[in-house]
């Protein structure tokens, strides 16, 4: 990373700023400048994400025949297992919040730094831990539970590494409670003068709301974890009835964490949109209180819906009947957002680049994921398609397809601002086209297998679902070339893009108003704020209208 | 390979018809907002494009709006939820007088027994046009009892029983599989119900009979575990009687009662000590572990029975001195 900078002309290299301020890699492992964090975070991250589909492309090439006759089955359930672990506790939660939000949150609220640097640096290191930890557990013989560790099977009748696994998890857990802390106390104590709560981007809210859900909920996950622990090496009653305990304890508490971990990935990631879109229409954002509310509503909603994960899994028929209809609640403040979105282009003036493009592309497979989730949240239609490949599609439509949308937009929108270079828009153009077909291909047909039966996590499977299997992996193959198109551009862009200057979208926003790459403290004065968000027509200030 | 692709499942029972009816309103819903959406992102974005339209208009909102696509979605959610809730309700009641058939999940292969005593493995015979009810078990983790074709599905606990019930309309084969994940061969668990003409049905059923049916298996172990010994109808017995326990509600001893229905009764034989019966001692050992889960559900079947013969063998009477004394004290 340092290499390209010192390689890097002659302008950017004359002025000091974050990423020349200090050389040697002891530079960057000691150092506690969030943005240096934040690139610490994308490159650790991207190589979890490229392990985890590694991992999907395995399942993928498996599922190419009905008989399970690439790898055997027990290898079958680990390369899932891992793949879901990966993904989602090591790439999907860390991804927006860790790197974009890392770097973005103090630049927007004109702060030097977060409000504790060094526990921000901790809080990486965690991370590594925990990824150590579970990466231990692959290399040692890996674990297939599936990433959700339903028991009794994990805490007595699996023969695999859970525990180096989980406590992997369970040590990157606390790196999520310390950077979402991190967020709340930075976003409370350390905006810049003027810039009050309803001056903030929303994509400052929508992390606010994301780290409430980190600081509440990571912690049941963290004891559900424990005890797992404690059953498997102590044998002590708790999930297991054999043992006195009850297994259905384990899925209530798993789901309290874990549906609200869904709303951890994507609301950062509906954070950037908001970003995006506003950006690119020349607009602010319509209805900026609806939408910053909607982000705090989900957050709040997000953690009473936990038991719909387990309608057909013996509770009662009333506690399904509430879960059922605190889900079609929380689906309300989801839609408000994406009705907002579309009407800020109303009337805007909409160019297609490159973030734009990935904007359209999550409002689509948002929207067909929220669509979805209608499904699962209807009690006599979940209990058809719950546990099947309805349920892959969906979530992936949502938690993969949202974050990753949001994450590739916002990377390549700020990418100028990180390194101080343009990548090459045709490419980039290109790349979204490309994860956007490739995802519909790869994933749509799994809706269409879900209703017709086919149960997830099968190694093998009937004949007639052969079809639409080849077309989901015909579609990943696209899907991954869309992925790898990113990766080299961005990096050849890193030493041989055209210097972007600080503002190449004319863009509003604090991190705008700063040299690219920023220096070390961010501001060369602390910025005074004077302005509403998306101060796009600040000349012709309107009131909110309605 | 062939290219069959199937787009949609077999419906086979009542509930396919109820649950495809949802799912074609939710598919018309889906399809309805994502061609708005669609439609209206498309139209602006090319409507409003830079090079057309320079200078965005500022438009900071409008309540109005935020109310009317707060309000409308909320509607359709709500009937959304209620009509779904309404078929889940369903689901979860099993109509009186259906066929009751017993099912233990184990790692890895689903086991089935009928009242009649016939046994099959990953097979199940059923009669077309008649409801069923499975009182599932599991022997080890959590499986899932899953028919694609009536669009039921319910998850099978160790240490509790669950029901799942359906009324197969069309006679064929289909699917069946375990849908929650249970560990190496869990794509393997997998099998085939069979839907026959009742007279079929009937004449497989008489086929496949061996050692007797479930009630009277269920009658020979609790005498070989020497059960009766302590139920017995006459007062001052060590244990309660359980004529005509099945169904009605129990006092403990210290406090909570509990209707006796068929996961209180293998409680009480696995784990005696848990719920003891108001005015008994806890001196029943434990069977934990020496009684199969099938061998279980026999003794459930067994005590369920005594319930039933009580009115037709002694009307009037209370139920204590219907049952016979069964052994020797």
């Amino acid at each position: 990373m340092s290499t390209a900078v010192a390689t890097a002309p002659e302008s950017i290299h004359r002025r000091r700023h974050y990423l020349n301020a200090d050389y040697g890699i002891r530079s960057w492992l000691f150092t506690t400048d969030h943005k240096r964090i934040a690139l610490l975070y994308l490159f650790s991250i991207t190589f979890f994400f490229a392990l985890g589909g590694l991992f999907a492309v395995l399942i993928r090439l498996e599922l190419l025949t009905p008989a399970g006759d690439l790898m055997t089955s027990d290898t079958y359930n680990k390369v899932f297992t891992m793949h879901g672990i990966m993904m989602v506790f090591f790439f999907l939660i860390p991804s927006v919040p860790a790197t974009l939000g890392n770097f973005l949150i103090p630049m927007m609220i004109g702060a030097r730094d977060l409000a504790f640097p060094k526990l921000n640096l901790a809080s990486w290191y965690l991370f590594m831990a925990g990824g150590v930890f579970a990466l231990y557990s692959v290399v040692t013989g890996g674990i297939d539970t599936g990433w959700t560790f339903y028991t009794p099977f994990s805490t007595t009748y699996s023969n695999t590494k859970v525990i180096p696994a989980a406590l992997g998890i369970l040590i990157a857990g606390f790196s999520s409670i310390f950077t979402g802390l991190n967020f709340i106390v930075t976003v409370h104590r350390m905006r810049a003068p003027g810039l009050t709560w309803f001056r903030l981007p929303l994509f400052v809210w929508a992390n606010y709301a994301a780290s409430l859900i980190m600081v509440l909920g990571t912690p049941v996950l963290a004891i559900t974890i424990i005890l797992v622990f404690l059953e498997r090496a102590f044998h002590i009653g708790i999930f297991d009835p054999r043992l006195g305990g009850d297994p259905i304890l384990f899925q209530h508490l798993f789901w309290f964490y874990s549906h609200p971990a869904v709303y951890i990935m994507i609301l950062p990631s509906m954070g950037v949109m908001s970003e995006l879109i506003s950006a690119f229409s020349r607009k602010r954002v319509f209805g900026y209180s609806f939408v910053a509310f909607s982000s705090v509503a989900i957050a709040v909603f997000g953690f009473l819906v936990w038991g719909h994960h387990m309608f057909v899994s013996g509770q009662s028929v009333y506690a399904a009947m509430v879960f059922s209809i605190l889900s079609y609640l929380v689906a309300i403040p989801s839609a408000v957002k994406v009705f907002n979105w579309t009407a800020t282009l109303y009337k805007g003036s909409v160019s297609y680049q490159t973030p734009m493009l990935y904007a359209f592309g999550f409002l689509g497979l948002f929207t067909i994921g929220g669509l979805t989730g209608l499904f699962l949240a209807a009690l006599g239609v979940d209990v058809h398609v719950t546990d099947t490949y309805f349920v892959v599609a969906h979530f992936h439509y949502i938690m993969v397809g949202g974050v990753i949308m949001g994450y590739l937009g916002g990377l390549h929108f700020w990418w100028p601002k990180i390194t101080g270079r343009l990548y090459p828009e045709g490419w980039a153009k290109l790349s979204a086209l490309v994860v956007f077909l490739g995802f519909n291909l790869t994933f749509f047909p799994q809706f269409v297998l879900g209703y017709l039966g086919m149960p997830r996590r099968y190694h093998a499977y009937p004949e007639e679902f052969q079809v639409l299997n080849v077309m989901s992996s015909a579609g990943a193959s696209i899907l991954g070339v869309g992925y790898l198109l990113p990766l080299f551009y961005l990096l050849w862009s890193m030493r041989y893009g055209p210097e972007a200057g600080p503002n190449p979208f004319d863009a509003r926003g604090l991190e705008w108003q700063t040299a690219s790459p920023p220096p070390t403290h961010n501001f060369e004065q602390v910025p005074i704020v004077q302005e509403e968000a998306y101060a796009y027509h600040a000349a012709q200030e309107v009131p909110v209208a309605g | 390979m062939g290219f069959d692709l199937p787009l949609f499942p077999d419906q086979a029972s009542t509930m396919a018809t109820r649950v495809d009816h949802l799912y074609f309103y939710l598919l018309a819903v889906s399809a309805f907002f994502t061609i708005l959406i669609t439609a209206m992102l498309i139209f602006f974005a090319i409507r409003y494009r830079r090079a057309r339209h320079p200078n965005a208009v500022p438009i900071e909102g409008s309540t109005k709006l935020e109310l009317a696509w707060t309000g409308i979605p909320l509607i359709i959610a709500m009937s959304m939820f209620v009509w779904a809730a309404n078929i889940f309700f369903a689901m979860n009641r099993p109509p009186r007088g259906a066929l009751e058939i017993y099912a233990v999940g184990k790692q890895w292969m689903w086991k089935f027994e009928h009242v009649g005593g016939q046994r099959e493995i990953n097979q199940l015979h059923v009669p077309v046009g008649r409801d069923v009810k499975l009182t599932m078990i599991s022997q080890d983790v959590i499986h899932s009892m899953f028919f694609p074709a009536f669009r039921v599905k319910q998850d099978v606990l160790p240490n509790r029983y669950t029901t799942v019930w359906f009324h197969p309309t069309k006679i064929g084969t289909y699917h069946l599989f375990c849908a929650e994940y249970c560990g190496t061969k869990h794509s393997g668990m997998i099998g085939q119900v069979v839907v026959m003409e009742p007279a079929q049905y009937q004449a497989w059923l008489a086929g496949g009979a061996q050692g007797g049916s479930l009630v009277a298996s269920g009658e020979r172990l609790f005498r070989d575990l020497a059960c009766d010994t302590c139920h017995r109808p006459d007062t001052g017995a060590r244990g309660p009687d359980l004529a005509g326990l099945f169904g009605k509600p129990v006092r403990f001893a210290g406090g909570g009662s509990a209707v006796a229905d068929e996961t209180y009764i293998r409680e009480s034989i696995t784990n005696p000590a848990a719920k003891v019966v108001e005015g008994f001692q806890p001196i029943m050992p434990t069977f934990q572990g020496q009684v199969s889960e099938e061998g279980l559900l026999q003794l459930v079947a067994y005590i369920k029975s005594l319930q039933t013969q009580t009115p037709a063998a002694a009307p009037g009477a209370p139920p204590a001195a219907a049952a016979p004394p069964r052994g020797n004290p």
